[in-house]
């Protein structure tokens, strides 16, 4: 059976069962909504567009971030690649500061910023561009010498060797970084977005359960994981196979 | 004279003693003479091809093209190593192209390139990515490219050594055609001594421990060479005794070091 298929029915299964639990034993929809409460809850969050401005607003803040993490962080793995004393001091910081989730340096946005979109761009950033470093990085170094040597033997030195040589050879990396930057971005921003005011998707779902609200703020993570999903298999995973195949990096 | 190596020397720092790689290495290579460098692994034979290439510094002594020291790599010596490093993320056409774009225009790259190309007989291949063609399809286009920088000599680093021996021999066919067509100065590492035997002029065998020229041998039979292989079966036989004492040395010294720990 395809997998898709296996999948489905899976899936279908799942809530299947959880509706049938949850009517049989007559749980209540604010202690744990059934499949059918999620749905309304989700339907009349995207009737009154309330959902579709905290959609917007949520993206607008992760394409900001991840647009400058993504250049911040090219541009320091590019540094950190380049030079070894830098790599053994500001790389060592960037390694430590990579093992903090990016969440926990919100309240220190919110004094630097004051609670608004800066505050949460600023722990999208951060969630992103440390990743990034890295992966670069490691995508520099691990150029294969023999095409550095053969360009030399073509005149290609400084400047035009980093631009046309070195930069290319290391996009593999840069993709696996981009993806992983998008998935510390996209935590990030719903943690910080739970934590200050709205419109967002993270912020929905805190005034929903403050209202006691589960069915939509089980439906948000639905939405949360959807574009997770969505975002990963549709769209970084068939850049980074197209790269890989073009780079003759996997078979097929 | 097209290429001069002067009393080059390479020593090696390692484990805090000196290596000597390569003791006072003099070689002259007239313009259009196909040279290879013969020698067992390790005797340094690569690393005075990369010396000359621009690429290694010597720890003494210089090379000189037409009269004036290398300083560095240059295009007027073209390089081809055992591996085509050619880049994946350029078509094959690309890849010809890339020592071009820089002196030329798009199109008058383009039109280069697709003469070399037809050159080692792979212009039907322009769009293909290097990784769809086979190890020796990609070795040619090393070649073209190479060669479409027009070099004054071509530099070879053991260029078939990691082929299978029907490739290989085509491409022997292929590189001794270019060379005529061509009247490029050619210098061709490698241990192969039937290799060397097949194409060359002149065989420089090189000694091993340290790395120095022990013989030099004249190989004047007309091209192809297949009409003459009971002659080269002799000279066969010669630099393989010649080569033998090198390995003998080898074995003799690894078996008193092991002896002595």
């Amino acid at each position: 059976m395809q997998q898709i298929v296996k999948r489905i029915i899976f899936f279908a299964a799942l809530l299947g069962v959880w509706e049938a639990i949850v009517k049989l034993l007559g749980i209540k929809p604010v202690v744990f909504p059934a499949p059918s409460n999620i749905f309304q809850a989700l339907w009349k969050g995207f009737a009154d567009l309330t959902l579709v401005y905290d959609l917007l607003a949520s993206f607008e803040r992760l394409i900001i971030g991840l647009a400058i993490a993504l250049l911040l962080g090219t541009l320091l793995g590019v540094i950190l690649a380049g030079s070894k004393t830098i790599d053994d001091t500001v790389g060592s910081l960037i390694l430590a500061l990579q093992s903090v989730p990016s969440i926990v340096w919100l309240p220190l946005a919110i004094i630097w910023f004051g609670l608004n979109e800066k505050a949460i761009i600023f722990i999208v950033v951060l969630g992103g561009t440390l990743v990034m470093t890295l992966n670069m990085r490691t995508g520099i170094k691990s150029v294969p010498p023999i095409y550095i040597k053969a360009a030399r033997t073509m005149d290609y030195n400084g400047f035009s060797l980093f631009a046309k040589v070195i930069f290319p050879a290391a996009i593999p990396h840069a993709v696996t970084g981009a993806r992983l930057a998008w998935a510390f971005a996209w935590r990030g921003l719903m943690g910080s977005e739970l934590l200050s005011t709205g419109p967002g998707l993270g912020y929905t779902l805190k005034f929903a359960s403050d209202f006691g609200d589960m069915a939509l703020v089980i439906g948000i993570i639905f939405i949360i994981a959807l574009i997770g999903i969505f975002v990963d298999l549709v769209f970084f995973s068939r850049i980074e196979k197209k790269v890989l195949k073009k780079w003759g990096l996997q078979e097929q | 004279m097209s290429v001069q190596i002067v009393q080059i020397s390479k020593k090696f720092h390692h484990h805090g003693t000196d290596q000597t790689v390569l003791d006072q290495i003099n070689v002259t290579v007239n313009k259009g003479e196909f040279i290879s460098i013969l020698g067992p692994s390790g005797c340094g034979k690569s690393t005075l091809l990369s010396i000359v290439a621009g690429l290694t510094k010597p720890s003494s002594g210089k090379v000189l093209m037409n009269g004036d020291e290398v300083k560095g790599p240059g295009s007027d010596r073209g390089v081809v190593f055992q591996q085509a490093a050619l880049f994946p993320w350029l078509s094959v056409e690309e890849n010809v192209m890339f020592p071009l774009i820089k002196k030329m225009t798009k199109e008058e790259a383009r039109r280069r390139a697709q003469q070399f190309l037809s050159m080692v007989q792979l212009s039907q291949y322009g769009k293909h990515s290097p990784h769809e063609l086979s190890g020796g399809m990609q070795q040619r286009v090393s070649i073209a490219r190479a060669l479409a920088m027009d070099p004054e000599v071509l530099l070879m680093d053991e260029p078939f050594g990691a082929l299978d021996e029907q490739t290989r021999s085509r491409l022997h066919e292929v590189l001794e055609k270019i060379w005529m067509e061509t009247k490029k100065t050619i210098l061709f590492v490698t241990h192969s001594i039937q290799e060397s035997l097949k194409l060359s002029d002149r065989i420089l065998v090189m000694g091993t421990r340290p790395g120095r020229i022990i013989d030099e041998i004249k190989v004047d039979f007309p091209r192809p060479r297949e009409q003459f292989r009971k002659e080269l079966a002799e000279y066969e036989e010669r630099i393989q005794k010649l080569l033998k004492t090198e390995i003998d040395k080898v074995v003799k010294e690894e078996e008193n070091y092991a002896a002595n720990r």
